[in-house]
């Protein structure tokens, strides 16, 4: 009997990969975003109402989306006359950095990208522990969820930089309480950028979408 | 859910581990899993358990180290542990704290014949 010390992480060969694709990913001056909320929360909508909110200037915008069977949510960003790729995942249940890696060739056939939205499977446990490459983790959470959600699911809202509550006009229907939700978020991870949008009237989403084009890489905007 | 792929992925190394000093049998895994860390040890353990049947593996046992939540004050360098996610310094009452542990996942080692 003789033990062995191993010292490991468990996902350091996604995490390396990972790494690839952000140098990747900066060199071609693209800003990756990675969303991560349970299904329905709303990020196709959001996504489509930012594309929206662009007009013109959503030529620099393309989307990666994950989702376990079916393609239609590429469907709906074909629509919105954004350049969709889709990743069927099957049974795995988050995306991971293999996937998205996979995905560079697609990538790099988008002229002019600056902006690169990944919509992860709709999972709040899974994706937080899963690094694809992106500059930035949003979180959506949508009012007819709880604001308890934070609490339940810290490990996303810790891994998370950015939270976006959606479906602020649903607040009226729910006991959802918007500044509780905020502190629990605030509670486990003090950096979150937090957002309230609501896809249905549009509240938010100007923020949202400055927010969006003020971001940097080393110092060069990404201008959209 | 991800803890059946997490997993195959663990016995993975654990296979490597064995081969490299040609290994028999695996009498203990042991893993560190943070209180923030997106896995349920219950989950790890019947993952463990069935991927392990019917291979040298089989009849092994899963350690699993919790690696609680601490943290270091910006302020004054203190270490200590975060009984709550915003638990202020409890030396100068600092709120700038930077989390040290309770994210890992990690193998630990493992013990073999
Ligand atoms: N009332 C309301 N419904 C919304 C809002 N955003 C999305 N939805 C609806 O919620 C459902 C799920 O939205 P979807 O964008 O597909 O969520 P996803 O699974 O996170 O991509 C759809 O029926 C949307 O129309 C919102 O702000 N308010
Ligand atoms: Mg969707
Ligand atoms: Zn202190």
């Amino acid at each position: 009997m003789h033990e062995i010390n191993i010292e490991e992480k468990v996902l350091h060969k996604n995490d390396e990969i990972a790494v690839g694709t952000r140098a990747a990913f900066r060199k071609m001056g693209i800003f990756a975003i990675n969303m991560v909320s349970s299904p329905g929360s709303g990020k196709t909508s959001i996504i489509e109402e930012t594309v929206k909110r662009f007009g013109p200037k959503a030529d620099g915008i393309a989307v990666i989306e994950g989702d376990q069977e079916t393609e239609l949510d590429k469907e709906r960003l074909l629509k919105c006359g954004i350049p969709a790729h889709q990743i069927t995942t099957g049974r795995a249940c988050h995306l991971d950095a293999e996937m998205i890696c996979s995905a560079l060739e697609w990538v790099m056939e988008q002229r002019n990208l600056k902006l690169l939205i990944i919509e992860n499977v709709g999972n709040m446990v899974c994706p937080a522990e899963y690094d694809l490459g992106e500059e930035m983790m949003v979180a959506v959470l949508s009012v007819a969820e709880g604001d308890d959600k934070p609490l339940k699911y810290p490990a996303l809202f810790n891994a998370a930089d950015v939270l976006i509550i959606n479906k602020t006009d649903l607040v009226p229907q729910t006991n959802f309480d918007i500044e509780r939700a905020k502190e629990n978020a605030l509670k486990i991870n003090p950096g979150l950028k937090v957002f309230t949008t609501s896809c249905t009237t549009g509240e938010g989403i100007d923020e949202w979408c400055a927010f969006l084009a003020g971001l940097a890489i080393k110092g060069t905007e990404v201008k959209i | 859910m991800h803890e059946i792929s997490l997993m195959r992925v663990i016995l993975e190394t654990v296979e490597q581990e064995m081969a490299k000093c040609n290994a028999s049998a695996l009498n203990r895994l042991t893993l560190r899993i943070g209180t923030l860390t997106a896995v349920e040890p219950d989950a790890m353990r019947f993952a463990f358990d069935a991927a392990i049947e019917k291979t040298p593996m089989e009849g092994a046992t899963l350690d699993i180290m919790a690696s609680a939540l601490s943290g270091r004050c910006r302020d004054c360098g203190t270490e200590f542990p975060l009984v709550e996610f915003d638990s202020p310094c409890p030396i100068c009452s600092g709120v700038d704290i930077k989390r040290l542990t309770g994210t890992e996942l990690d193998i630990v080692s493992i013990d073999v014949d």
